[in-house]
């Protein structure tokens, strides 16, 4: 931990987002993480994202389980809703409240623990029945907060701080998520900011559940040599497949695209983000495609990043089960608990 | 693009802003942070070994390191440096055993000093320790030069003055009073082995206009008045009084009239206030008094009433935005009794014979190497005011030490371009896995004001200093203003893993990886925040070894917080504590050693 807080500088002007805050608004508590842990860095990419975006503070909720990862919704947006939940209860604690208040905006942090071991039955869940979040694992390959063991991420012949190798085959989040129906499925690296903040600012704008599997090296228990998941090893076998291009509000495009490989994603302010696949013939819309290409790279030791797989069109938890369009939370009493007499009507119904 | 050379002590040096813009390099941090430690007897002797005059200088200095301060453009307020220097001086205590001392043998070298002013102390200073047989010339009856004659002492306290100088001269140099060098040829032909002009630009300018002659009476040259009433022949002036002219001797000159009898005391400017030579803190001390500065007014004449100043004729001016040209729109008088001309100085060396072989250029001015201060007559140096005109005590003391090396060159046989080495010490101040050996917390305390003697009391007595110096409360809130920009941020590439975490940390976002491709000015553009301040420096490492980007740091905004060097894994950051070694007079590397 560091030894001071950091410090808020009066350099003037700082830059102001649609809302008039600044960056060092969407900034939470100091991280007690250890230095250089990859998942600080995804906390500065989220700060970022969020601030980009003029997200009301007040409108966002951030959650999490047990972890090193699951700790980090406290280094960000400390003006938001928050609740830190048993290890791997997160996915249901979202789905109660998203229920409860489908304005807000959910932001789910996880580990590679707490989405896969502990909370894989949960987790699988969220997934099937589209909740509308933002799903983050931070995703290193071990239990960084237990000092360390494997996880199920793992891959089979990566070795351990001590030596020892890993033999029981791998969960890859992003093949689990394709194959559970997922509608918005990327993968980044902590170390690209570059391409983390876009996939972010996408994940928040997606209707429904969005899957970010960032890797994330544990600087303490796995970023050594022989490691799979350490800075080095994923910059060598990192391929950015696919990329992505900001489009400003005013549709200006700096860069030339062409028109083929293109996947346009609307913002809110009227943005586009537009990623482009490098080789054109991959097809994010492709769900059997992108698990087979997914696969093969891996095969190959490759590790794909970028925004996977997109389904703009799935039917989300609200659509699925028919509520209210009014947030259940802004529904006057009477109307949430009509009285005795009306329940005894509508069981009426059921004789 | 090439990596910053950061071999080369200038680089770390030019992140010290206050030091680089002191002429004498005076190393500003360490001695705030010896005042925050208490240690004022440290803080003042790490002070004196560049600038050599601290209680002098904090209380009278043109402190161009104020401007250059790094906090200056985090919070709009530089450090109160100077006033820190002025504390360090005050809560000394007895630092006699700390001072330099002259050996008991001499080295048989003569030297003589022509002046006894900050230039010339400097030499001696400089050159005692080291056995020289220094000998000082000056036509007054005390040492000091302006200092003492000009400088009021409500502004500078004689004992000040006094015991500083005494720390030289009590070394043993030969101080040869109320002596007046009349001629360079015969000094150079009484067996000195060199000698040092410090004879300063004594001379005050005079305003030629109808009336100056029959009003003379009334109408004085304001660093001859000055000297004047140091030495307490002027006691009195006028009730109206006009100073014409807006420099530091203007500023002087009308706040001692407001203590010896000016009630209306106005100070007639030319030009529009932001084109003022004098500090704003100057400026703002004389209108405190109740001086009242008039802008637009150029003299015109003398108004006399049978021979008897009774007034003054300008014309107003009405310039354009940059103050380079005017027209006359208007003409007033302005009813005075007494008229002060305080409209610069001039040198004067009618002494210096014309045919000694030392050259002078078409503006009468000596020609005199700014380096190493050498004329062009063999064995004869000068410094201070006299070889290029008017400037202040921390640039005479500057010379006096490039002077004094020198000399002590010349007299040893090594080239005077041999000066002695500059080299720099870098070292770890890691006390712990997050612990520094300085408060590395940014402070957001304001700018501690100075305390005035109230305005009833200056005006009764003359002397009485008017400023009260920083109280104890004031001096701790002030010294953690400093943002220790000597404890600086240096990287080693090969340990680097591009985890991101300085960057993620920065509070001002001063940090960037980024492709090293492409000139430095495009650079500047695609960091972080983009880098605009182009007189100050960025920092650029060596290539990466897992992406090939390099790390860049603007060196204009960082508060040196050590918080990248606190988050990287590696200690690829690492605070450093940078100290320059400068070469003073006795260090050239070909000196015998005696
Ligand atoms: C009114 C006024 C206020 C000032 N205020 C400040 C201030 O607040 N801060 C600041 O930094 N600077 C100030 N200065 C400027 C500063 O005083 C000078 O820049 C500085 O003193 C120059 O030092 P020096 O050693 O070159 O010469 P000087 O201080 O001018 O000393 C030269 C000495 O040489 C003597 N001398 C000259 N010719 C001969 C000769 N032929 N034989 C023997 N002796 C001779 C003179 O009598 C004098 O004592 C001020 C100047 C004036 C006029
Ligand atoms: C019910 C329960 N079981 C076990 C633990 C012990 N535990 C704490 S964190 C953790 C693993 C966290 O791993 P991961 O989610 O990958 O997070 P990381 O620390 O690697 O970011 C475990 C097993 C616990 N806190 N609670
Ligand atoms: S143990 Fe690993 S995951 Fe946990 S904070 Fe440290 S580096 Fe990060
Ligand atoms: S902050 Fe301190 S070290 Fe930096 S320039 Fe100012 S006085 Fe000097
Ligand atoms: S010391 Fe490091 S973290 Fe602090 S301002 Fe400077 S570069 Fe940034
Ligand atoms: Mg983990």
């Amino acid at each position: 931990m560091p030894s001071i807080k950091k410090p808020l500088i009066p350099l003037a002007p700082l830059p102001v987002n649609e809302l008039g805050l600044t960056l060092r608004d969407y900034e939470g508590g100091m991280s007690t993480l250890c230095a250089g842990c990859g998942h600080d860095s995804i906390t500065a990419a989220i700060t970022r994202a969020f601030f980009d975006l003029s997200l009301p503070p007040e409108k966002i909720a951030k959650l999490s389980g047990i972890g090193c990862s699951s700790k980090t919704p406290t280094y960000f947006v400390s003006g938001a809703h928050g609740f830190n939940s048993v290890h791997g209860r997160m996915p249901p604690i979202v789905t109660g409240a998203n229920a409860a208040n489908r304005s807000s905006i959910y932001i789910g942090i996880s580990g590679d623990g707490d989405s896969l071991s502990i909370g894989a039955g949960h987790f699988v869940h969220a997934v099937r029945r589209n909740v509308n979040m933002v799903y983050v694992i931070e995703n290193n390959g071990v239990y960084g907060l237990t000092k360390g063991q494997f996880s199920a991420t793992a891959d089979v012949g990566s070795s351990a701080k001590k030596g020892a190798a890993n033999e029981t085959p791998p969960i890859d989040p992003v093949i689990m998520a394709l194959s559970l129906g997922a509608t918005f499925v990327a993968r980044s690296f902590s170390g690209d900011k570059g391409q983390l903040i876009p996939i972010i600012k996408a994940a928040v704008e997606h209707k429904g559940f969005a899957l970010i599997d960032v890797i994330s090296p544990c600087i303490q228990f796995n970023n050594h040599e022989g490691s799979t998941k350490s800075y080095h090893y994923v910059r060598e076998h990192e391929i950015k497949e696919i990329d992505q291009v900001y489009i400003p509000p005013s549709g200006e495009i700096t860069a030339v695209l062409p028109e083929d490989g293109i996947v346009r994603v609307k913002m809110f302010d009227g943005s586009t983000l537009a990623f482009r696949t490098l080789p054109s013939n991959y097809d994010p819309r492709d769900r059997e495609g992108a698990m087979h290409y997914v696969n093969q790279a891996r095969l190959r030791g490759e590790i794909p990043t970028g925004l996977l797989f997109i389904d703009e069109d799935a039917p989300d938890v609200h659509e699925l089960n028919s509520t209210t369009d009014t947030p259940l939370v802004d529904l006057p009493y009477e109307s949430l608990c009509p009285g005795s007499a009306e329940l005894a009507r509508f069981m009426e119904g059921f004789n | 693009m090439e990596p910053t050379n950061i071999e080369d002590p200038n680089f770390f040096h030019q992140v010290v802003d206050c030091q680089w813009a002191c002429p004498a390099h005076t190393n500003v941090p360490e001695y705030i942070r010896l005042i925050g430690q208490g240690r004022y007897a440290d803080a003042y002797m790490e002070n004196r070994k560049s600038n050599v005059f601290p209680g002098i200088l904090g209380r009278t200095c043109d402190r161009p390191c104020e401007p250059a301060c790094r906090r200056g453009r985090v919070d709009g307020n530089p450090v109160a440096i100077c006033r820190l220097k002025r504390v360090a001086a005050d809560l000394k205590g007895d630092v006699s055993s700390m001072l330099p001392k002259a050996p008991l043998s001499k080295n048989g070298k003569k030297v003589a000093c022509i002046g006894a002013g900050p230039a010339s102390l400097t030499v001696a200073n400089d050159l005692l320790p080291l056995g020289y047989d220094v000998t000082i010339f000056d036509s007054s009856a005390s040492p000091g030069g302006l200092m003492r004659t000009n400088i009021p002492s409500f502004r500078l306290p004689a004992e000040v003055l006094d015991q500083e100088i005494a720390a030289i001269v009590d070394m043993g140099a030969n101080m040869e009073y109320s002596t007046r060098i009349k001629s360079l040829k015969d000094l150079y032909s009484k067996g000195f082995d060199a000698i040092f002009i410090g004879s300063g630009a004594p001379k005050g300018k005079d305003l030629i206009l109808e009336g100056r002659e029959e009003g003379r009476e009334r109408i004085h040259i304001g660093i001859e008045w000055l000297q004047s009433v140091a030495f307490g022949h002027i006691q009195s002036v006028g009730e109206r009084v006009l100073v014409i002219g807006v420099g530091n001797t203007a500023m002087d000159c009308c706040r001692t009239a407001r203590r010896i009898g000016g009630k209306d005391v106005k100070v007639m400017a030319r030009r529009p206030r932001e084109f003022f030579k004098a500090s704003p803190w100057e400026l703002e001390d004389a209108e405190e008094e109740g001086i009242e500065i008039k802008v637009n007014h150029a003299p015109k004449e003398i108004v006399l009433d049978n021979g008897k100043v009774i007034g003054m004729r300008f014309d107003i001016l009405s310039w354009n935005s940059d103050a380079t040209k005017s027209e006359v729109v208007d003409s007033v008088v302005i009813e005075c009794d007494d008229i002060i001309l305080a409209i610069g100085q001039e040198n004067a060396f009618e002494w210096i014979e014309r045919d000694m072989g030392m050259d002078f250029d078409k503006w009468g001015m000596p020609v005199v190497d700014d380096k190493t201060m050498a004329t062009t007559l063999d064995g004869v140096f000068m410094g201070g005011d006299a070889p290029w005109g008017p400037k202040n005590i921390i640039w005479a003391v500057a010379h006096g030490h490039e002077a004094a090396i020198s000399i002590d060159n010349y007299c040893n046989g090594i080239p005077l371009s041999e000066r002695p080495e500059t080299s720099m010490d870098l070292v770890s101040q890691k006390m712990g896995l997050t612990e520094w050996s300085y408060h590395n917390d940014y402070n957001p305390n304001n700018r501690q004001k100075m305390n005035h003697v109230e305005l009833t009391k200056r005006f009764a007595e003359l002397s009485l200093e008017v400023e009260l110096g920083f109280s104890v409360e004031q001096t701790v809130l002030e010294v953690e203003r400093c943002l220790n920009c000597d404890v600086e941020p240096v990287f080693k590439a090969s340990s680097c893993i591009e985890c991101d975490a300085c960057i993620d940390i920065c509070p001002v976002q001063c940090l960037t990886m980024t492709s090293g491709d492409g000139v430095l000015e495009e650079l500047r553009l695609r960091l972080s925040v983009p880098s605009l301040n182009t007189d100050q420096q960025v920092y650029v490492s060596n290539k990466l070894a897992q992406t090939g980007r390099v790390m860049v740091k603007d060196e204009n905004i960082c508060v040196h917080c050590g918080l990248c060097a606190e988050r990287c894994p590696t200690a690829a950051w690492d605070m450093e504590k940078f100290t320059l070694n400068l070469g003073y007079a006795g260090q050239s590397s070909k000196r015998v050693a005696r």
